[in-house]
């Protein structure tokens, strides 16, 4: 088994897989240019969002906390903003250009957007040149920072495919790796045993913590999730409870005896060292992947029970199922059928070499299965209403 | 049933009240179950009910108002009474966190 990838050593000494020219909406008006700029220089890959315009407070710091990090990522070699005011494009180029990576802002007040697209597509070509020319150097699975997640949850997520990412995150961690998981509303019902497992009590009260008051937000707004939690999807697949389906969940983070969780990490925040980190986040899929590659991912380890589909611009997407009707019926976005699990054909150390193998090409370059379809969801997570 | 397993549902742990289809089980159907820790170890149950892949059966009579345990924890609490080999889902479990509204 091949344990070497092949990535790309970023400025700031850290270790990127893929090679974007990324162009980067400061705010939901400048989509478009930032569009007809990647549609001109090959090689180019815009981000659309709805967002960035009269937010304010928190809302706003998080906003520009995710477009930042997402483009200091280093599956980013350089990267473009545009915005329709200069003030905010050079605030996310600055923070961006921290990492040492190439970096360029546009704003299209006073130029429109031809002159805009005009100017950005040529600096583009150059970034372009300047990201084909890298050449790829050998590097260790453990130089990467990895986001584990599971979606469209089933009974088999419990049973087998989040104890195969456990036993994954467990062995990234313990060779020196850097991993993050999360979903805060989806450990209601197992948050004893996930506040157990944090390195220090420090840790875990602050883990109740946030995991309490987002709990409030919910019921202040008046609503229950016994409608959302657990979704249709899970309970077609046999989840019942919220309480269930956390059990299952919290399995993703490995033994407690194993590894201890770090840092309690806020929404899109990066981690500080190497180590496992749970990050305040949303369940949704494209929000969480979209908070980890902000916060420096450049791999996503992704279990899914029924069948999501979820990808990321920036951040592969691995996705495993235990499932063997979902593997079957859902092929083409399936990367690792874990299923034999449930039949003896696999233990969870040989599905975790099956995975590791699979993660280690796709860190050589090979593409994912949401990668080769065009998945590329970047969903910026929104914390109130603007202005 | 897939592969040669000679089970058709799997336990999480010793403690639990629930097993986990592993390949659809029918109504009337004399099953077994295996421990994830103990694969060898095997439990029978008659099935009161067709049972879905990845749905769970229940391994006791369950009263109305108990606690469900699986993974040895509770998931949740019996709206009814559940009989051994029971189908446990929705219309007998409910989640002892999290009420609907008008349920309150």
């Amino acid at each position: 088994m091949k344990t070497k990838i092949l990535g790309y050593k970023r400025e700031n000494g850290k270790i990127g897989i893929r090679n974007y020219v990324l162009i980067i909406p400061v705010d939901d008006i400048s989509n478009n240019a930032c569009e007809k700029v990647a549609k001109n220089i090959e090689g180019t890959i815009a981000i659309p969002h709805p967002y960035g315009r009269l937010q304010f407070g928190r809302d706003l710091d998080l906003t520009f906390r995710t477009l930042i990090g997402t483009g200091s990522n280093p599956n980013v070699a350089a990267a473009i903003v545009i915005g329709i005011e200069p003030k905010w494009a050079k605030y996310i180029a600055d923070g961006i250009a921290k990492t040492g990576k190439p970096v360029a802002y546009f704003s299209i007040e006073k130029n429109g957007v031809l002159k805009t697209v005009e100017m950005a597509s040529r600096k583009a070509m150059e970034f372009v040149e300047y990201a084909t020319s890298l050449e790829k150097t050998e590097a260790e699975l453990k130089d990467l920072t990895i986001g584990i997640k599971c979606g469209e949850s089933d009974t088999t997520t419990g049973l087998a495919g989040n104890p195969t990412a456990g036993r994954i995150a467990e062995r990234l961690v313990l060779s020196g790796g850097t991993v993050i998981f999360g979903e805060t509303s989806e450990t209601t019902g197992a948050e004893h045993l996930l506040a157990e497992h944090f390195e220090t009590e420090a840790l875990a009260k602050e883990y109740l913590k946030i995991h309490r008051e987002y709990l409030k937000y919910i019921e202040d707004s008046g609503e229950d999730l016994m409608g959302s939690q657990p979704t249709q999807g899970n309970i077609a697949g046999g989840l019942t409870t919220i309480e269930e389906k956390a059990l299952g969940n919290i399995l993703k983070a490995g033994r407690k005896e194993k590894v201890k969780i770090k840092s309690v990490l806020d929404f899109a925040e990066a981690p500080k060292g190497p180590g496992l980190h749970f990050m305040n986040s949303s369940s949704a899929a494209a929000e969480f992947i979209t908070l980890m590659g902000a916060a420096g991912a450049t791999l996503q380890l992704f279990v899914t029970g029924q069948g999501n589909i979820v990808g990321n611009p920036i951040v592969p997407v691995v996705k495993i199922t235990a499932n063997p009707n979902t593997a079957k019926l859902m092929s083409e976005h399936i990367d690792v059928d874990v299923s034999g699990l449930l039949y003896r054909e696999l233990d969870l150390d040989t599905a975790a070499d099956k995975v590791m193998e699979y993660m280690v090409s796709v860190a050589r370059g090979k593409f994912t299965r949401a990668e080769i379809l065009g998945q590329k969801e970047f969903v910026i997570t929104r914390l109130h209403l603007t202005a | 049933m897939k592969g040669d397993v000679e089970y058709k549902f799997l336990i999480h742990s010793e403690e639990d009240d629930v097993g986990v289809a592993v390949s659809p089980i029918t109504q009337g159907e004399k099953v077994k179950g295996a421990y994830l820790s103990n694969r060898d170890k095997l439990i029978e149950v008659v099935a009161q009910n067709d049972i879905p892949f990845g749905h769970k059966i229940a391994l006791r009579d369950i009263k109305e108002g108990e606690f469900v345990i699986k993974y040895g924890e509770k998931i949740g609490k019996a709206t009814r009474d559940i009989k051994r080999g029971e189908w446990v889902h929705t219309h007998n479990l409910h989640s002892a966190r999290w009420f609907k509204k008008e349920a309150k």
